[in-house]
């Protein structure tokens, strides 16, 4: 004579809930006759049944089942409301060994969370999603749910849904199964023995889609919610069989699962620590200068603000990356602030770049800039009114004329874009004209000492730095860099000797 | 070779919801007199040794612990 249990705690669960606070470690927080304990034990039989514990990830949303990992002797995740299925494809694309459930109440997957639900189901994610359906808001005190039935009483809908105002019942296994990629989708009702052990039934078959990976599934749970609907456990079943199923009706909607192959599993992804750094971290150039250098130029002292305006397309984030990038490597605090139409091509651009060896309160600039680089002429008349008294303007002469501007302020025209065109052979490089030309303004006027030599060499490390992956585009703007010195240099000449 | 059920049903993890009376097709399952720690009127079963088996009051128990059937081999 030798006694067994026959139906007994599933061995997914924990013997003793440990990770729930307080003195009740024996019994699960619901409330009494609530539906998510009876899917609970569903779902932990299956995983015991298909052996796939170890390596089972389930994904608790926000809700009431939202300490599920109280209980499941598995992995668990918690996350930001209604994005189950979201980190789950995460986790089972970077561990693909991986089995998900997502778990998800009516508020979690019908309403904040439905577009990551019908992504995921539209991308086929190897995962099973159980959508318990309450016809309200539990954890909350029973407010109205996407899923509340037409004239259903609720906290927030006291005299009824009414479905003129607030639409009609959401019918998520309907939806899904408008789509390609589920495999499987099923309604069941956790109401009356006969019913739960249809729903036992659909969570198995669910969980060995899932022990096999072969797609998407979908179970929807119509489940009880006695306490907040205000009804005893006999009523709450007939609610949910008289008027829920009238709405949801029960069933299969789709099963795929013989038709589709179990997908086979994908290599596990590197996880060699220092192969992981190679790929985060793919280079370090020897760039940049020790972490105590400092420009000796005396114009480094204060904040320097950078205005660059143009049109989109012309590559002024790029110059403004451009010359971040150089400041960074020169050991400044320095700040990128784009500002650009819905466009990519065409329309207004503009960025501002502030740099210094302080901290910089506010990135934007609209007022006292030192240098403003415009390259058409609407931004020349929308930014001049920013530059300092003598600041500096750099304009690109091939496509405007010489700015009227008070004589206190150092003007050069460079013509960028004929340079880029005709001598560089690609007009996307006229921004790095420019700077060939600033840099002529710079040295001449502004930088002292080893700085003078330095800002070429600034320049060079940053587009190597930017652009380590395309040597073709390096080459053309070192060239167009020092074309553009050349020509600023050559105008400089001239002039001197006009003088 | 004959089998025989008994059913256990844990007083303090019982949380009186009652899904499980209507459930049971030899009506065993009542509720008791006595307040848990939790302080719900638990149910208990009257003739323990009458269980035929048949995991109808299991299925519909919310608490993975609260109700347990014993299967006995002669």
């Amino acid at each position: 004579m030798s006694e067994t249990v026959k139906f007994g705690k599933s061995s997914v669960f924990f013997d003793t809930f440990e990770r729930r606070p307080g003195p009740i470690r024996k019994n699960m927080h619901y409330c009494p006759g609530c539906g998510h304990g009876i899917l609970h034990k569903l779902i932990a039989e299956a995983i015991e049944h298909f052996g796939i514990q170890k390596d089972t990830v389930l994904i608790a949303p926000v809700g009431c089942a939202v300490f599920a990992y109280y209980y499941f002797n598995c992995g668990s995740i918690s996350v930001a409301h209604g994005r189950a299925p979201a980190v789950g494809t995460g986790v089972s694309r970077a561990n693909p060994e991986s089995f998900v459930i997502s778990y998800q109440g009516d508020g979690d997957l019908g309403a904040i969370g439905f577009n990551e639900f019908i992504q995921a189901a539209n991308r086929g994610e190897k995962m099973t999603v159980f959508f318990v359906n309450n016809a309200n808001y539990g954890m909350t005190g029973g407010q109205m749910a996407p899923t509340t039935l037409p004239g259903q009483k609720t906290m927030t809908s006291p005299y009824g849904r009414n479905t003129a105002t607030d639409g009609f019942p959401l019918k998520v296994c309907e939806l899904a199964n408008a789509l390609e990629a589920p495999v499987y989708i099923e309604r069941v009702a956790l109401t009356t023995t006969p019913r739960i052990r249809d729903a036992r039934k659909a969570v198995f078959k669910a969980v060995e889609n899932l022990r096999d990976r072969r797609g998407f599934s979908l179970v929807e749970v119509l489940s009880p919610c006695p306490v907040n609907l205000k009804m005893s456990a006999q009523e709450i079943n007939a609610f949910i069989e008289e008027r829920m199923e009238k709405y949801f009706p029960l069933g299969c909607f789709r099963d795929r699962s013989a038709e589709t192959f179990p997908a086979p599993v994908p290599p596990p992804p590197v996880r060699d620590p220092e192969k992981v750094k190679e790929l985060l971290f793919p280079r370090k150039l020897n760039i940049g200068v020790p972490k105590t250098f400092r420009n000796e130029s005396k114009i480094f002292n204060y904040e320097r603000r950078i205005k660059i305006g143009g049109f989109g397309g012309q590559g002024i984030l790029s110059l403004g990356i451009m010359l971040a990038n150089m400041a960074k490597l020169r050991n400044f605090n320095v700040t990128w602030m784009p500002s650009y139409g819905p466009e990519q091509r065409g329309g207004s651009a503009s960025c501002s770049i502030i740099l210094s060896h302080s901290k910089i309160p506010s990135p934007l600039i609209d007022r006292d800039c030192n240098l403003l680089i415009a390259m058409t002429q609407t931004a020349l008349e929308k930014y001049i009114h920013e530059l300092k008294p003598n600041g500096v303007l750099l304009y690109d002469s091939s496509t405007m004329k010489r700015p009227d501007v008070t004589p206190d302020k150092k003007v050069l025209g460079i013509d960028a874009l004929d340079i880029a065109t005709n001598r560089v052979g690609n007009h996307k490089c006229a921004n790095s004209v420019i700077l060939g030309a600033l840099s002529v303004i710079l040295i001449d006027h502004y930088l002292e000492g080893e700085d003078k030599l330095d800002f070429d060499r600034a320049f060079e490390e940053a587009i190597i730095d930017g652009f380590s992956s395309k040597p073709e585009v390096i080459k053309q703007n070192l060239y167009a860099f020092y074309e553009g010195k050349k020509v600023a240099l050559e105008r400089d000449k001239s002039k001197t000797a006009q003088a | 070779m004959s089998r025989k059920y008994r059913i256990v049903i844990a007083h303090e993890e019982c949380k009186g919801c009652r899904r499980c009376i209507p459930a049971c097709p030899k009506n065993l399952i009542a509720v008791g007199g006595e307040l848990n720690k939790q302080g719900y009127f638990s149910v208990h079963a009257e003739h323990p040794e009458d269980c035929i088996g048949c995991g109808s009051c299991y299925l519909q128990c919310p608490e993975p612990g609260a109700i347990t059937i014993y299967q006995t081999e002669e």
